[in-house]
């Protein structure tokens, strides 16, 4: 049921109406609205209970383990909620921050330090709303820096095929031609492929690392140095940060710019999908460009840095200053866990990953790169399991619906067949990493008795599996009035 | 250990079951020449309370501020049930919903707040929202050029009187695809799109029109006139709106004969605190006819195997994690939660309480505005209708005002010189229904005594 279909005409929450006249005078009618907007009309009451009811049909971190591979699903420490939101921060209008805002400014300069230390780079901009804002940003920034150089002929950015499909999707948003790298047998970048590619057509390099892939790509100083002795720079999308956290520092890698996502490594809410952040930074060669505003500290308190400043700066990508909220609870994140505590998020978000793969191979399954040591990730792939009893990792996927487990990354990277990606993370205990194992290993012994039990799942959910087919046929994208229910234009 | 669940004895069961003699081992593969060592100029770990302590003195160097400013981001009243309901940790802690069946709470909600801004919109539908409205303008200016392939041009009208950040930012997200984005002006008394601004582009090609309601001057542009021009020009029409004000003025789908083509903007008065910024929610609605080209997330109602109803997210060719390179845009996930809010609000405010908010902001600012000049020297500079923001032109130097008003508590508008050097000292104010007559004459009573200074 909609929240429309709960509307009934004449009611409403009216202890929420303005008490003012309700005038549009002066306005000309010719640019007035003739009909009502169709909004439901509901009591305060119909809403509290219309949406706690649908909140209770979502599985959440707060409700069940998540272990959606390249997501980072850890716990979302509740203080930091709690903080961000008060009416200190909440209130500043963004025009007014500098003014008003000067507490706001300050946790915000010094986040944008912690970040440069965390990632070893020569400065960051907090600017960018989430991840794929971050690397549109970074490839925007990679063309300002060829082209202030007059180097006009790099036009193309090299993307290992097993990459996010952000990746190639900055890249062609930033007026790139896409260049897909192999994956050798291993799991890392095929070199030789990569030598073939590189040239002075290149502009960049995009890589993840940990890779998708969940193994950590050691021959990093050789693949930078072919890039840079190339011309190109080195791209790093920070999208598994937390398996490396405070052990290595991109910069050391020899990137020369990151992005960074605040709500997986640094634990900001993924609120149904955003917002996020996606803050940048880069090496001293690319500052220039970065874009605005970035905060800087004077005499008189902290300011917003303007084109006055950066005049190459490649610009801004929202209204005023990308999201703050989400900025505030990282910041508060960073403070609770310290240096130790952050470095500690990578060493246990490895030893969870690590011990639920074992786990796994003992059940049964198989790993894609059983010789390599697993990140904060791993990927199972079904593809045996498909052979011998026809279900898919979908099929898995969905049946563990069942067991009260959201489902892991399924089909992604598009380089293993019937694949499932695993992120444990850091918060959660070895008695869950235990019982989604034996979930898994009771959907196995599943697969091969009553395989149909996998097809047709979910069975507990509330609702079963869905026609996508008619959903991409027959689109239903918005609710509208029944005809002659409210007066038509 | 912060948020760290294992105990001493579990750390050595797991590393014996991986067969590691300690966690360092699990890093073996890191060359050891790139390991860092420990970040000690990063700050020690603090107690929750501790922390506590330490944002809430930050909060505090925050000062409070009787607002007047607009200028993109508008302080709304807020029901008490909007963020009580958003962050509950079911919709707080999800993530983007992948999988259907254990998603239909935050699918469902996205499905209505689709829903609630195509009809708000008079629009056919909507996504499941952008970064947030500058962000959300770059995007459809992108989206209108691929639905125009028959246009020759890749030439895009964009007017003065349209709010300067997303002028910017929709400088920054076109840069490299080969958009020229095009000034059009307007009228110095009007405050509005120039008719003969128009009268310059005849019978030249370009792919799309910008078309803001209320512009940034807060005044109504004649959108009828734009969009039919548009068309008749084979241009598609891009609305930037407010969304409080489509519940007092003509909706985008109604403009002109044939309506717009594509709607955005910012959806942070629905419920979304001013948070300095963000996170806001961009908006972005379309014809049906261009669906296909719409960028980021969509929501879509089917059946499930048993004939119930049931969402899951629709169209996904369109999307970067199944066309990577040739995908419509390269967002991914997006404000999710503000949508939350933003659909908890609409439904609260139903049709008459949005109207009623519209209306108040209008009223209010047609009483701060008459009031603000009859001050000596305070005059409005445009003429033409508003809705709820206005420009005013001040006897001094308009930043220096401004810096005398916050001395005394008042955020007093934004100054347009810096965008707008030939309006001379003037400063755009708004005044929303959080504002009551004693705010507003206690605006106008320290403006007074700050002007002669």
């Amino acid at each position: 049921m909609l929240i429309f279909d709960r509307s009934r005409e004449g009611r409403a929450c009216a202890s929420l109406f303005p008490r003012l006249p309700d005038d549009s005078h002066g306005l000309p009618g010719h640019l007035l609205r003739q009909t009502p907007p169709p909004l439901p009309e509901v009591t305060e009451l119909d809403v509290v209970r219309h949406y706690t009811r649908l909140s209770q049909k979502n599985f959440s971190i707060d409700t069940h383990f998540y272990p959606l591979g390249s997501c980072t699903m850890k716990y979302n420490p509740k203080v930091a909620n709690a903080l961000a939101r008060q009416p200190g921060f909440a209130a500043v209008h963004p025009l007014g921050t500098e003014r008003f805002g000067q507490g706001t400014l300050s946790c915000l300069y010094e986040l944008q330090d912690y970040l440069k230390t965390l990632t070893g780079m020569t400065a960051v901009s907090l600017s960018p709303a989430a991840g794929a804002q971050g690397e549109f940003c970074g490839v925007a920034m990679i063309r300002a820096y060829h082209e202030a150089r007059n180097d006009h002929e790099r036009n193309e950015i090299l993307v290992p095929d097993a990459a996010h499909g952000t990746n190639p999707a900055s890249a062609a948003m930033g007026g790139y031609h896409v260049r897909e790298i192999p994956t050798n047998p291993d799991g890392d970048v095929d070199l030789d492929a990569l030598k073939q590619a590189v040239g002075p057509k290149t502009a960049g390099i995009m890589l993840t690392n940990p890779s998708t892939l969940g193994v950590f790509e050691h021959r990093i100083p050789e693949i930078a140095a072919l890039v840079h002795e190339a011309g190109g720079l080195l791209y790093y999308d920070g999208a598994n940060l937390n398996a490396i956290l405070g052990k290595v520092l991109p910069g050391d890698m020899g990137f020369d710019v990151i992005h960074l996502n605040l709500h997986k490594t640094f634990s900001t809410p993924h609120g149904g999908g955003g917002p996020g952040a996606g803050p940048v930074g880069v090496n001293a060669r690319l500052q220039p460009f970065l874009p605005l505003p970035m905060v800087a500290k004077s005499e008189s308190g902290y300011r917003w840095l303007t084109e006055y400043d950066c005049p190459q700066s490649i610009g801004r990508l929202s209204a005023f200053a990308g999201n703050i909220g989400v900025l505030l609870r990282a910041y508060v994140y960073i403070r609770l866990l310290g240096y130790r505590g952050l470095r500690r998020v990578a060493e246990y978000a490895t030893l969870n990953a690590n011990y639920l793969q074992r786990k796994l191979v003992e059940a049964g399954f198989d790993t894609a790169f059983p010789a390599r040591r697993a990140a904060h990730e791993f990927i199972l792939s079904v593809q045996r399991q498909k052979k011998e009893h026809h279900v898919t990792a979908l099929d898995f996927a969905k049946r563990l619906l069942d067991y009260g487990f959201h489902a892991p990354t399924v089909y992604f990277p598009l380089l293993i067949p019937e694949c499932l990606m695993i992120e444990p993370t850091e918060t959660e205990n070895k008695e869950t990493l235990d019982a989604f194992a034996d979930a898994m290993a009771a959907i196995l012994k599943e697969a091969a008795e009553q395989p149909e039990r996998l097809k047709q799942a979910p069975h507990h959910t509330p609702i079963r599996r869905l026609d996508e087919v008619r959903a991409a046929r027959h689109p239903d994208l918005a609710w509208k009035p029944a005809p002659g229910a409210a007066p038509q234009r | 250990m912060p948020f760290i669940p294992h105990t001493e004895a579990e750390v050595r069961d797991m590393l014996a079951a991986i067969g590691a003699g300690s966690i360092d081992e699990l890093f073996a593969e890191i060359p050891p020449e790139l390991r860092c060592g420990e970040l000690k100029n990063l700050p020690e770990a603090l107690s929750e309370m501790a922390v506590c302590r330490l944002m809430e003195e930050r909060a505090a160097e925050n000062r409070s501020a009787l607002c007047f400013a607009g200028a993109g981001a508008y302080e709304h009243y807020i029901p008490a049930a909007v963020w009580e309901i958003a962050l509950r940790g079911e919709f707080y802690s999800a993530y983007t919903p992948y999988q259907a069946e254990a998603s239909q709470g935050s699918l469902q909600v996205f499905y209505e707040y689709q829903s609630m801004m195509a009809g708000l919109m008079a629009m056919d539908v909507s996504n499941a929202s952008l970064y947030d409205g500058a962000s959300a303008l770059g995007e459809a200016i992108l989206m209108a050029l691929r639905t125009n392939p028959d246009s020759r041009s890749r030439r895009v009208l964009l007017p003065r009187s349209l709010n300067p950040a997303y002028q910017r930012v929709a400088r920054t997200l076109t840069r490299n695809q080969q958009v020229e984005l095009v000034d059009l002006d307007y009228d110095r008394s009007l405050g509005r799109i120039a008719e003969n601004a128009l009268a310059a582009f005849e019978g030249e090609e370009f792919a799309a029109v910008v078309i803001p309601q209320p512009n940034y001057f807060g005044v109504l542009e004649e959108v009828d006139i734009l969009a039919d021009w548009a068309h008749r020009h084979g241009a598609r029409s891009i609305a930037v709106v407010n969304p409080t004000a489509m519940a007092l003025l003509k909706p985008p789908g109604e403009w002109g004969e044939h309506g717009a083509d594509l709607a955005c903007g910012e959806g942070q008065p629905l419920g979304i605190p001013l948070s300095a910024g963000g996170p806001y929610v961009g908006f972005l609605c379309s014809r049906q006819d261009f669906v296909h080209q719409l960028p980021g997330r969509l929501v879509g109602r089917t059946v499930d195997v048993d004939g119930r109803a049931g969402f899951t997210l629709a169209l996904q060719p369109r999307e970067q994690h199944i066309r990577r390179g040739k995908a419509t845009s390269n967002i991914c996930t997006n404000q999710g939660l503000m949508v939350t809010a933003a659909t908890l609000y609409m439904a609260l405010m139903g049709p008459k309480g949005l109207r009623g908010v519209a209306a108040a902001c209008h009223a209010n600012t047609s009483a701060l505005l008459e009031r603000l000049t009859r001050i000596e020297g305070v005059e409005p500079v445009f003429a033409a209708p508003f809705f709820h923001e206005a420009a005013i032109r001040l006897p001094r130097a308009a930043d220096r005002v401004l810096a005398g008003l916050a001395e005394r508590g008042i955020l007093g508008g934004h100054v347009l010189s810096a965008d707008y050097p030939e309006l001379g000292d003037a400063l755009l104010v708004c005044a929303t229904e959080t504002r009551n007559p004693e705010d507003i004459e206690f605006y106008a009573a320290t403006l007074a005594e700050v002007l002669p200074c």
